[in-house]
């Protein structure tokens, strides 16, 4: 296979439609009749529902319905879990609209549809709920007390709990010469996507069919719950999707409305369109990170590491999402990071509480894992006073050890196995890039009214998760190629990786393909794209689907050129005799086409130059990297600036350094947003404090520091033929970890522990304060 | 987030609007900049059954220097209008200061002066400004104007002294001593944002280098700009020397009674209080002596 | 429900009469009323800035502002950036420096960028980040915005100084 396009910094075809205006998101697209919806949320964290009043929303012109559960009771049903399904969780499902009871600010009470969304806003205003307020639980401590009971139904507040265990722990931690024991918060917060959520559904009473746009990241799977809760065929159910405005991790829930909408749009005979507001979104979409971690470790007085023991509580909510325990288990599954641990053991709690409920955003669990682990490095480092980076290096799994079999860290799962890697390599380049040797000086330093540090934070993270992608990839007249692969797209700029790898597989010039996502008639299955799984699963798909169509395309040129397929090679869109390089070419592509209709009797395979393929993996692969950063921290307001951030990255094998360098700078600055200034905060009874853009605070332009990328292609894959693994999310998890360890370095002379999160102005000088 | 209905009405002209602000009272907000009143009725947190647009008044715009170096602005002048503006680059460096740290450019595009000073948020840095440069306000209503002392003007949160018929027409700067040190400064989560604390110094040095005429104006730190007389008496006859500061900014730290929220403990805002005054002081303290030089 | 006001806006050079609800936002007009969907919607209380626009050459957020205050106005939106043979040069200049990645703030950049360097032609890297912090972006962390707009500021410097 010819390498033009792979590896190459293609400059995203997809971008001129967004750049002048041209773009479709789903509240671009507009269809005759649509009407719109607006949700009444619930005002009270845990309350009693005792009557729902809709007659003076209904006497508002305009105002065309108001659903609350009585009329969606036939059909409804808890919406299940998709994945993490942990034993006793089943128990707290949510229902699309409350039932009797709320548990969380923000839950739906009732849908009022109009014909504008001004004038369902002004029906909200005039619903009249009567509540019972009930006592609030808002902390974990507090909810395993087990006083107030989220679910009474279910006796107690901790939904699950199970155990994982690798080695000899127990000895591990006696016969250690060293060991040390902290308590770790992880803030709440979430992902904040430019683009809120939004689904448009037109039901076509006639046929029985329905299409939704606005529908992403896991369009099959999503089509295939509808489809249960309405009864209606899959094959009956069109999804389609927009361009989309980032995801992060927050869409591809099945929320409520992905019911209540749809459903919506058959009672009513209408098109229904729902775009979520900024309020809306900060207390229905998905929360995330919220775990409290009392963690030890164990080593030698050298500073081998020989043990790693944690309780992990996971801040639930008050339901439990699709997505199951994915926070909490998540945190543990990786908590040894791309270290030699050899005794590790984690006793996982998922516990319920009157918040929004919890699910994923970018690398859920592991920007928690890597804060909790890096940070216990650190302080191991300082005790035993070896340098951080030594420490590391001393403790970082070797590539002569891979493939490294941690063991089973997920429960049920097989064990975790590292594929490849050079994970010294990394932190030394890291090291090296952000002059190490020379910086680690000024550790603590007092200069010009600030203390300068650095920290360092070492990851590794499962991508390419499975266990399949399909893609299919079709050759039509005038030079056409089609992909349609099963992913969707949030902006990653799949329509430009995917068409490299098929132009390369293929032989075919890029500016001839077109790559299609995210619709589910496209093709019959698709796993979507989340867990970084778009550039392995995907990749490989199109990569396999265009290995048989250029199998097939020689195939019936040799058929027709009386020529074995083995004598002839695809080109550059030209059919070509093997090694002729200077001869010209036998055949175009264009050529063949014709040649492989259904009449044809050049062919001796299926009709039409196209192939499906899947990619199948029950393995994952492992991206791994180092971030360092220098900061400093201005002790009289708390205010850490950041000087300098290298992120070091290995994907195995880069398919577009460009785009997945913009995804590693893109994900620092989100992830330093994230460790510095986002926050959602509830007051004590469960009131959700921060609900606009003045309160919880996205970073901006001026926080971002200047920040270097290195992309190393060290260590391939060994799993798939690509030799690709995933790249995107693990951008930013690394950030929470290196940014404290820089701010307890640079502030060691207070003896700051920084085992909370954020690092918020006030959390800093509240720490200055108590050592001083 | 849209806002719930209103009436709605945009008079040509001050007699228009104000006889409008005379029959709707209560009832009606008044619009200029839009900047701080739309999004509180996106979030239907203002619920205003009228609304009146002043944007046609365009006889509340202008900066008008006086004649004795004083300086005039109308209420409805845009912020920007008055960044830009030569004469205030020349003659106010303090507010040539100031008002960069208002927001965003968009939001100074639009936003004016009087909307932002009427709106009286805390943690804004123009209505500190109006208490440190000793401005006075005028209100019109249909049937009179009265001038309002800024440091009579803001009442609390987001509470003046305007009433209900009143509209805020100008806003008059006393003339700039070109003898005065200053120093604005403030502690924000982002740039741009509102103030987690703020500070705005001036004082004067006499030619013996003892603090005369010092304004403390701090911000951030309750429901309405709060001038550290205390420690503006303290200062008074006092060598500007760093002990002096230091008692200056304790002082202010001691005084303040701050409220905690989400983004900051009281604790916090006392003590980062008294670290701006400081580092204002020595700034203003250093302005004051190049003046003095010259 | 209130009274309609009937409004004149000229759009990219269009002339437009409406007859609209007070409280509708200009955003709402430009996007469901002129079907000029290019200027988004992020937060609606005027932090995001994805809902930049120009107004009488001032960078404004259209969610900020009624429609009918911009009743007698001349706006340009992103869609009246483009030549229609050719991209403006601050849109080859995202596209160069992959500045764009879900799209979604990239037109309230746009306009924001394209209204600083009116004012401002040749400036500092620290201008500009300046210029742009009022608008957010959660994919590209602003760096390529930065180094995009001052791609295309000499490239606009020129080509103003040749007309």
């Amino acid at each position: 296979m010819t390498e033009t396009y792979i590896g190459a910094p293609i400059r995203r075809r997809e971008d001129v439609r967004f750049l002048t205006g041209r773009a479709k998101f789903v509240d671009d697209v507009k269809v005759p009749q649509m009407l719109h919806a607006a949700i009444l949320r619930s005002s009270h964290a845990h309350a009693r529902i005792k009557s729902i009043k809709i007659t003076n929303a209904l006497a508002i012109p305009g105002v065309v319905d108001v659903i609350t559960f009585e009329d969606i009771a036939p059909l409804a049903k808890p919406i299940p879990i998709r994945t993490y399904a942990l034993p006793g969780l089943e128990r707290y499902l949510q229902y699309p609209l409350a039932r009797e009871k709320v548990r969380y600010v923000g839950e739906p009470i009732a849908v009022a549809v109009a014909e504008t969304r001004y004038v369902a806003e002004d029906a909200l205003d005039a619903i009249d709920v009567t509540y019972e307020v009930l006592p609030a639980v808002v902390s974990v401590h507090e909810a395993l007390r087990d006083e107030v009971l989220v679910h009474e139904e279910n006796g107690t507040n901790l939904a699950a709990r199970y155990s994982i265990s690798i080695g000899d722990v127990e000895t591990a931690f006696r016969q250690a010469e060293y060991t040390r024991r902290e308590e770790f918060k992880v803030h709440r917060h979430t992902g904040n996507p430019l683009e809120t959520r939004g689904l448009l559904a037109s039901y076509d009473s006639g046929r029985g069919e329905l299409t939704v746009w606005g529908p992403t990241k896991v369009p099959h799977i999503n089509r295939a719950f509808l489809s249960s809760f309405l009864s209606l065929p899959e094959q009956k159910i069109h999804f389609i999707e927009p361009d989309v405005g980032g995801g992060f991790g927050i869409r591809g829930e099945f929320y409520p409305e992905d019911f209540l909408i749809p459903f919506a749009a058959i009672k009513l005979g209408r098109p229904v369109k729902w775009i979520e507001d900024r309020r809306e979104h900060l207390m229905a979409a998905n929360h995330s990170r919220d775990v409290w971690c009392d963690a030890e470790i164990a080593a030698r007085r050298d500073g081998t590491l020989l043990g790693l023991r944690a309780k992990l509580y996971g801040d639930m909510g008050g339901y439990i999402r699709t997505h199951g325990g994915i926070v909490p288990a998540s945190t543990a599954a990786l908590l040894p990071g791309p270290y030699r641990i050899p005794a590790f053991e984690c006793a996982v709690h998922c516990i319920m509480t009157n918040k929004t409920g919890l699910g994923t955003l970018r690398a859920p669990g592991r920007y928690e894992s890597c804060f909790i682990r890096e940070r216990l490095l650190d302080m191991v480092a300082a005790d035993l006073n070896i340098d951080p980076a030594e420490l590391r290096l001393k403790n970082l799994i070797q590539p002569t050890e891979m493939p490294y079999v941690l063991g089973v860290t997920r429960r049920g799962e097989s064990p975790t196995v590292f594929d490849s890697g050079d994970y010294p390599m990394a932190l030394k380049r890291a090291l090296e890039k952000i002059g190490y040797g020379e910086l680690r000086q000024r550790q603590g330093r007092y200069e010009e009214g600030k203390y300068h540090g650095i920290g360092i934070g070492c990851y590794v993270k499962n991508t390419g998760r499975g266990p399949f992608e399909c893609a299919r990839v079709e050759v039509r007249s005038g030079n056409s190629i089609a992909v349609y692969v099963g992913l969707a797209s949030l902006g990653q700029g799949h329509e430009t990786t995917m068409a490299q790898i098929c132009a390369d597989t293929l032989g075919v010039p890029i500016e001839q393909i077109t790559v299609f996502h995210g619709n589910t008639d496209y093709l019959p299955f698709g796993g979507g794209t989340n867990a970084s799984r778009g550039t392995v699963m995907g990749g490989n798909a199109v990569y396999l689907a265009a290995q048989e169509v250029k199998r097939k395309v020689l195939t019936i040129a040799g058929s027709y050129l009386g020529m074995a397929p083995s004598d002839l090679e695809l080109r550059d869109g030209q059919v070509h005799g093997k090694g002729a390089e200077t001869e010209k070419p036998l055949l175009s592509l264009e050529d063949v086409v014709p040649l492989a209709a259904p009449t044809s009797r050049f062919n001796p395979l299926e009709p039409g130059l196209d192939a499906t393929a899947y990619f199948k993996s029950d393995k994952l692969t492992y991206t791994y990297g180092t971030h360092v950063a220098h900061v400093a921290v201005d002790p009289e307001t708390g205010k850490v600036e950041v000087l300098r951030y290298v992120a070091v990255e290995d994907v195995g094998r880069c398919v577009n350094p460009l785009l997945l360098h913009g995804q590693i700078v893109g994900g620092v600055a989100q992830g330093i947003g994230a460790t510095l200034l986002e926050d959602l905060v509830y007051s004590e009874n469960g009131q959700l404090l921060t609900t606009t853009f003045m309160d919880y605070l996205l970073p901006t332009s001026t926080v971002v520091p200047p920040i270097e990328a290195i992309i190393l292609e060290e260590a391939p894959s060994t799993l798939n033929p690509l030799g690709v693994k995933g790249g995107g999310e693990e951008t930013s998890l690394a950030t929470g970890a290196t940014l404290a360890n820089a701010v307890a370095n640079a502030l060691v002379s207070f003896g700051v522990k920084a085992t909370e999160l954020p690092l918020s102005h006030n959390r800093v000088r509240e720490w200055i304060r108590g050592r001083k | 987030m849209k806002p719930a209905p209103f009436e709605y009405f945009a008079p040509q002209n001050l007699p228009e609007a104000l006889e409008l602000l005379e029959q709707y009272g209560e009832e009606a907000k008044i619009l200029a900049g839009g900047q701080s009143l739309m999004p509180l009725m996106n979030l239907r947190l203002a619920r205003p059954k009228v609304v009146i647009d002043i944007n046609r008044l365009s006889e509340l715009q202008y900066i008008a220097p006086g004649s004795n170096g004083d300086l005039a602005v109308g209420a409805l002048t845009r912020q920007r209008t008055v960044e830009r503006s030569d004469f205030v680059q020349r003659e106010n460096p303090l507010l040539a200061a100031t008002i960069p740290l208002v927001s965003h450019a968009q939001i100074r595009n639009r936003g004016t002066i009087g909307g932002r000073i009427a709106h009286a948020d805390p943690a804004a840095e123009l209505p500190a400004l109006s208490v440190a440069l000793g401005a006075e306000f005028t209100a019109r209503s249909a049937r009179g104007q009265r001038v309002i002392q800024s440091q009579d003007f803001f009442l609390g949160y987001m509470t003046t002294a305007l009433q209900p018929t009143e509209l805020l027409t100008e806003i008059h700067i006393p003339a700039w001593d070109p003898g005065f040190g200053w120093a604005v400064g403030e502690v924000s989560r982002r740039e741009g944002d509102f103030a987690l604390v703020g500070a705005i110094v001036l004082l004067r040095l006499d030619e013996n280098g003892a603090c005369e005429n010092a304004r403390i104006v701090l911000f951030g730190v309750g429901a309405a700009p709060v001038r550290m007389r205390k420690a503006e008496e303290m200062l008074r006859g006092r060598r500007a020397d760093g002990k002096a500061i230091a008692e200056a900014a304790g002082i202010v730290s001691e005084d303040l009674q701050p409220d905690s929220d989400l983004h900051a403990s009281a604790e916090y805002r006392k003590e980062v209080g008294g670290t701006l005054t400081r580092r204002s002081l020595v700034e203003a303290i250093s302005r004051a002596r190049e003046a003095t030089k010259r | 429900m209130s009274r309609k006001h009937n409004i004149i806006v000229t759009v990219n050079g269009k002339t437009y009469e409406r007859s609209v609800e007070p409280r509708m936002t200009l955003v709402d007009l430009l996007r469901d009323e002129l079907a000029l969907t290019g200027t988004h919607v992020g937060c609606e209380h005027g932090v995001c800035g994805a809902c930049t626009i120009l107004m009488d050459g001032e960078a404004i957020r259209s969610c900020l502002t009624l429609a009918v205050q911009a009743d007698g106005g001349h706006l340009m939106t992103v869609e009246g950036l483009a030549k229609p043979e050719e991209l403006h040069p601050l849109q080859k200049a995202f596209q160069e420096r992959h500045a764009l990645q879900c799209g979604f703030c990239t037109p309230g950049f746009l306009m924001t960028a394209y209204a600083f360097l009116e004012e401002t032609p040749a400036p500092t890297e620290a201008q500009v980040r300046e210029a742009i912090s009022g608008n957010i972006c959660r994919c590209t962390g602003y760096l390529p915005i930065i180094q995009a707009i001052l791609e295309a500021a000499p490239i606009i410097r020129s080509a103003s100084q040749e007309r």
